[in-house]
């Protein structure tokens, strides 16, 4: 008895409209949200999520306030499947519904496998050079790079998401353990005299020694991003190395560019220089920076131009012409990447995402995206699905003309016995709907005159 | 008489259109047209002088013509060609065009103006020292570097005015460097004496003339190193001299109006006055161009009409021989497209067409229908003309920004609304047609304002395909969207303060908005999904809750909200009518008020004072909602008949799938 009414507001139309309103709600708080928490934030917590919560101020409490966009998502896609379940009966006229649900369901589940598994990077590339790792824009690593071979690196990386103050970190790779003394997670170079209240790490060896950091609050907004500074201790079993600062203000480009112009040349060549220390007679580099995704290709930035309407600032194109180079494949091609026009391979997609001032640099959007097909065939599904159901429609309106009319009624719930469902404008023509107000009668058969 | 009057006044209104292809007024015989369709280049595309001078005008005086000064004799209203060829040849007459917008009072204030009211000044009317504070204000508010969008009135002012005045000064010096005499004055005795005949010496004419000659003289100077210091010193000071004078003039100088001289090697190699004067010195010629705007200028500015229709007539020439023949014609036709004015004709007769819908529903003369459906059927036609016209001078499809993207809504429900009024003859089609017509091309009108309307497309967005696919077919869901929203408020609007509802119309009214809300589905899905799938080319991701999207996956949700409510019998022909107006209010955020956040990738369609208006309108609708919910028996249409309708039990609570509402 619960059970079966259960079921049966699962698969009500009820429960579909109101999860439909609940859905304009949260996509226009969501919009509204982005303003002031910027696109990420508000994407975990509006659209990423079960449940919307609400922190009073002042205190630490979550309460859920209106249900988030994976409840949302999974209610309805339940409702849609438990529907069609329910009622599942194939009748050709009701093709055309099948084929627009379908394409939903699909929709909807390509989405989440989206959400899930795609992975996005960028591949900053300058002209002339080769790349053969892409760096995640969000997440990033603190890198321990072994260089004592000529040929090769052995790199061994940890999550940033482990570089937590206090934690002891050791690898079966590594002769050595990482004791991380202090960890901010944004922050921004200290001038070297001013002590100002904010916390504040200064290292007894590299970089550190001379440059402090200075603790910021976390960004969220979407044209802004954190720059992580940790204070590390290597401890060997003879005892302790020194303390270096890593920062992916000493790793990014960007920011590397910024200390050499703040700090002058020969200051600069100083901070910026590897960070390395010796044991057991080998060589290691300690980096923070951006997570590295290897591929088993390589590329290389042949030409990156950037074309602006004569006489304008107007962007007209951004193209580069690179040289995919595959060893294990035998590819060896040369490939132009430009604005709509991305290069799908291995699995990868390559788009031209920016670029740096000076037009040599080239930043590519890498996307690995094992669903990227989805919303191709669901678009097909569903515009096929709804363009047939019109026209079955359509075309027993006007088999049927002559008779009016009746109630409207919901194209899946249709049995045998009723009535046409869907009207269209063009086939309600022909039944007897043609009067205009008050004087109906006159104008009814004016059109066969 | 009355079978007839429908024909009578649509060919009054055709007679009217016909009279707008006549040529264009040659005040004193200047054939002002034939200047106006010379091609240019600005904002980087060819572009008629017309268009410079019209898109200029709008955005510095907010209109198209210039009214006569109170002490003008001659009365006449100012074309914008004509305005402009003002500006660029005779600046001590167009300083005194009152056409500065001073909208404020505390601009006003700033100015040190105590007296006076608002409104219009001009140039000659701004002390140097007023001219000085306003930059100074300006660079101000620039500097705070706020964002646009919260910039307050004054502010908006201020900088619209300092724009403006900078505009009118490149503008002067965008045809020929200014001041001619004074420049000549200054230069040493000897260069003048020897070319430059005393007629000449006051024009750019005069100018031009010792320049050529100066240009191969130092060319050689420089190369070879002639004998005679005396020569060479003196070359060299003059070539100095014109050096100081040209170069700034290649950064000021506005419209790129000399043509590329090589069309075969580049055809973009468009310059302007100031660049190719300064090139001369390198190439070691003068673009002939030059010498016909000299005469242009000179002979504009002493009234002799003959000399300036004859050197426009030849610098024609001279453009179609040297291959230049397509830019012509495309300034040609650009010129004829503005002048013409298709979006401000057709929404005239809209406003005709929807006063005579709504006699009809006063007194049911089908007189006044069918007058009202052949002048929506005339204003449509000339709507879409003037939107194909669009789309061939632009080499787009039909929506390349905000602006046309409101003459395309508008066009696609007048299109539906049409067929609707075809199917059922009871005066709604007509209605709903012309009203949105008409507030779209008014949408349309406003937006304008902005400057050029056939703007280049940004990288991004340079791609026909999806144009063409996605922002058309999205812009026909908000089409019948809107459409569905206006048939509602028809509804509810004339079933609760009219008679004239009959149960009839009314069930007639909710198949119409049923069947657009379906079509509105279709198209609004289609057309989102589309758009993912092109941010998943350009991107590479299909969806990122960006404004934009979200905007739009508001409307694919109402709508589906909207049927599927239908369908479960939640609601009937009246929850209906007040669901679509719902979708009114949310395609008017999607289309215009995500473009008011000012996040996101999408926000290309700048938005400025329309916040006050798209207010205006969701609280109209939440109103109208409002109005849509009073029971039954207080609307004077619909009485018992209402009720009957409204508590019939739905197909699927027939079927025992639903509980009823009213059980």
């Amino acid at each position: 008895m619960i059970l079966n009414r259960l079921i049966n507001s699962l698969t009500s139309l009820r429960l579909t409209v109101a999860c439909l309103f609940g859905a304009i709600i949260l996509v226009f708080v969501g919009t509204l949200a982005q303003v002031k928490l910027g696109l990420y934030v508000t994407q975990e917590q509006y659209f990423r999520s079960l449940f919307v919560f609400w922190t009073p101020s002042g205190s630490n409490l979550k309460i859920p306030v209106f249900p988030g966009g994976y409840l949302l998502g999974g209610v309805l896609l339940a409702n849609l499947i438990a529907a069609h379940i329910k009622r599942f009966k194939f009748a050709w006229k009701k093709s055309g519904i099948f084929l627009t649900h379908i394409g939903l369901i699909l929709l909807l589940i390509g989405q989440f496998l989206t959400e899930v598994f795609q992975v996005e990077s960028l591949m900053r590339i300058e002209e002339g050079k080769v790349m053969n790792y892409s760096e995640d824009s969000r997440a990033n690593e603190l890198a321990i790079v072994d260089v004592s071979e000529p040929d090769t690196d052995k790199v061994v990386s940890i999550p940033q998401g482990l570089l937590a103050k206090g934690a002891e970190i050791k690898h079966a790779e590594l002769p050595f353990a990482i004791r991380v003394k202090d960890m901010f997670r944004n922050s921004f170079p200290g001038g070297p005299m001013v002590q100002g209240s904010k916390p504040r790490i200064s290292a007894t060896k590299g970089a550190g020694q001379r440059l402090p950091f200075d603790e910021e609050p976390i960004t969220a907004k979407m044209d802004d991003e954190n720059r992580p500074a940790a204070l590390v201790e290597i401890v060997t079993d003879e005892g302790s190395l020194g303390d270096w600062t890593v920062s992916t203000w000493l790793t990014k480009s960007y920011y590397r560019k910024y200390l050499s112009d703040n700090f002058g040349a020969q200051a600069a060549s100083g901070i910026l220089a590897p960070q390395q220390f010796t044991h057991d007679g080998r060589t290691y580099q300690l980096e923070l920076r951006p997570t590295r995704y290897y591929k088993p290709y390589s590329i290389k930035l042949l030409d990156f131009t950037h074309a602006r309407y004569k006489g304008t600032e107007i962007p007209k194109d951004f193209s580069s012409r690179i040289h995919l180079t595959d060893p294990v494949e035998k590819v060896d091609r040369e490939v132009l990447i430009y604005m709509n026009n991305p290069l799908r391979y291995g699995g990868e997609t390559y788009f031209q995402g920016s670029f740096e001032p000076g037009d040599t640099v080239s930043i590519f959007q890498v996307v690995r995206n094992p669903a990227w097909l989805t919303p191709y065939l669901s678009c097909i599904l569903v515009g096929v699905g709804l363009i047939v159901q019109f026209m079955i429609h359509l075309a027993r309106f006007i088999k049927k003309s002559g008779t009016r009319g009746r109630s409207v009624s919901s194209p899946l719930l249709a049995g045998k016995s009723q009535r046409p469902a869907m009207e269209m404008a063009g086939a309600a023509a022909r039944t007897a709907v043609t009067e205009g107000g008050m004087n109906r009668g006159t104008t009814t058969r004016r059109r066969n005159k | 008489m009355t079978k007839r009057l429908p024909w009578i006044v649509t060919g009054v209104f055709v007679l009217w259109l016909i009279s707008a292809f006549k040529p264009a007024p040659e005040p004193n015989g200047f054939k002002l047209s034939a200047f106006g369709e010379l091609p240019v280049l600005l904002n980087g595309r060819v572009q008629p002088f017309d268009s410079v001078a019209r898109n200029t005008l709008l955005s510095i005086h907010g209109t198209q013509t210039v009214r006569p000064a109170k002490d003008d004799v001659s009365k006449r209203v100012l074309s914008a060609t004509e305005w402009l060829l003002e500006v660029m040849t005779k600046p001590d007459e167009a300083n005194k065009r009152k056409i500065f917008r001073v909208e404020t009072l505390e601009l006003r204030n700033l100015l040190g103006a105590r007296e006076g009211r608002l409104g219009q000044l001009a140039f000659n009317e701004f002390t140097h020292k007023q001219l000085d504070d306003l930059e100074k204000e300006a660079r101000q508010i620039v500097d705070s570097k706020k964002e646009s969008e919260l910039r307050t009135g004054y502010e908006k002012d201020v900088l619209h005015l300092a724009e403006s005045i900078h505009l009118y000064h490149r503008l002067r010096n965008s045809f020929r460097p200014e001041d001619s005499k004074r420049f000549l004055l200054q230069l040493p005795d000897h260069a003048l004496k020897s070319t430059v005949n005393p007629g000449e010496s006051e024009d750019f004419l005069g100018e031009l003339k010792l320049y050529k000659q100066t240009v191969p003289l130092a060319m050689a100077v420089l190369h070879q190193g002639e004998s005679g210091e005396d020569l060479k010193r003196n070359d060299m000071q003059l070539l100095a001299a014109f050096f100081r004078r040209y170069e700034p003039l290649s950064r000021f100088a506005y419209p790129l109006i000399v043509p590329p001289l090589h069309p075969e090697k580049s055809r973009d190699d468009w310059s302007n006055i100031g660049t190719s004067l300064t090139e001369s010195m390198r190439s070691g010629e003068v673009h002939p161009a030059l010498d016909y705007f000299a005469m242009m200028d000179a002979s504009f500015r002493k009234g002799r009409s003959e000399d300036f229709n004859r050197s426009v007539a030849e610098y024609r020439q001279w453009l179609e021989a040297k291959n230049l023949g397509p830019e012509l014609s495309k300034g040609r036709w650009e010129e004829f497209f503005n002048h013409i004015e298709p979006f401000y004709k057709s929404m005239n007769i809209y406003v005709v067409a929807l006063l005579l819908g709504c006699a009809f529903w006063l007194n049911f003369a089908q007189t006044f229908r069918q007058t009202a459906f052949y002048l929506v059927v005339l204003a449509f036609a000339i709507h879409t003309a003037g939107l194909l016209a669009r789309m061939i001078l632009e080499d787009r499809p039909p929506v390349t920004n905000l602006y046309s993207s409101a003459v395309f809504v508008g066009w696609g429900a007048v299109l539906l609304g049409l067929i609707l009024e075809r199917i059922y003859r009871d005066g709604v089609g007509i209605v709903t047609a012309s009203t949105i017509g008409f507030v779209t091309l008014i949408i349309a009108h406003h937006l304008a304002a902005g400057g050029d309307t056939m703007e280049m497309m940004r990288a991004v967005l340079d791609t026909n395909l999806w144009l063409a696919t996605h922002v058309v077919i999205i812009s026909i869901g908000y089409a019948a969207t809107f459409l569905a929203g206006f048939l509602a408020i028809v509804y509810i609007l004339r079933g609760v303060f009219s008679r004239s509802l009959s149960p009839e119309t009314g069930k007639a009214l909710g198949r119409m908005v049923y069947g657009i809300v379906c079509f509105a589905t279709l198209f609004s899905f289609v057309g989102t999904v589309l758009g993912g799938i092109w941010a998943d080319q350009s991107w590479g991701r299909f969806w990122g809750w960006d404004p934009k999207e979200n905007g739009a996956l508001l409307i694919v949700l109402m709508n589906a909200a909207i049927l599927h409510a239908r369908w479960g019998g939640m609601i009937r022909d009246r929850g209906l009518m007040v669901m679509a107006l719902g979708g009114n209010i949310v395609t008017a955020w999607s289309w215009f008020g995500v473009n008011m956040l000012g996040v996101g990738l999408h926000a290309y369609g700048f938005m400025d004072k329309a916040f006050v208006w798209l207010l205006t309108f969701v609280i109209s609708q939440i109103v109208i909602m409002g109005i849509g919910v009073i029971p039954f028996r207080h609307w004077r249409s619909l009485k018992g008949v209402g009720v009957s309708a409204d508590t019939l039990p739905s197909v699927s609570e027939r079927k025992g799938l639903v509980q009823p509402r009213h059980a």
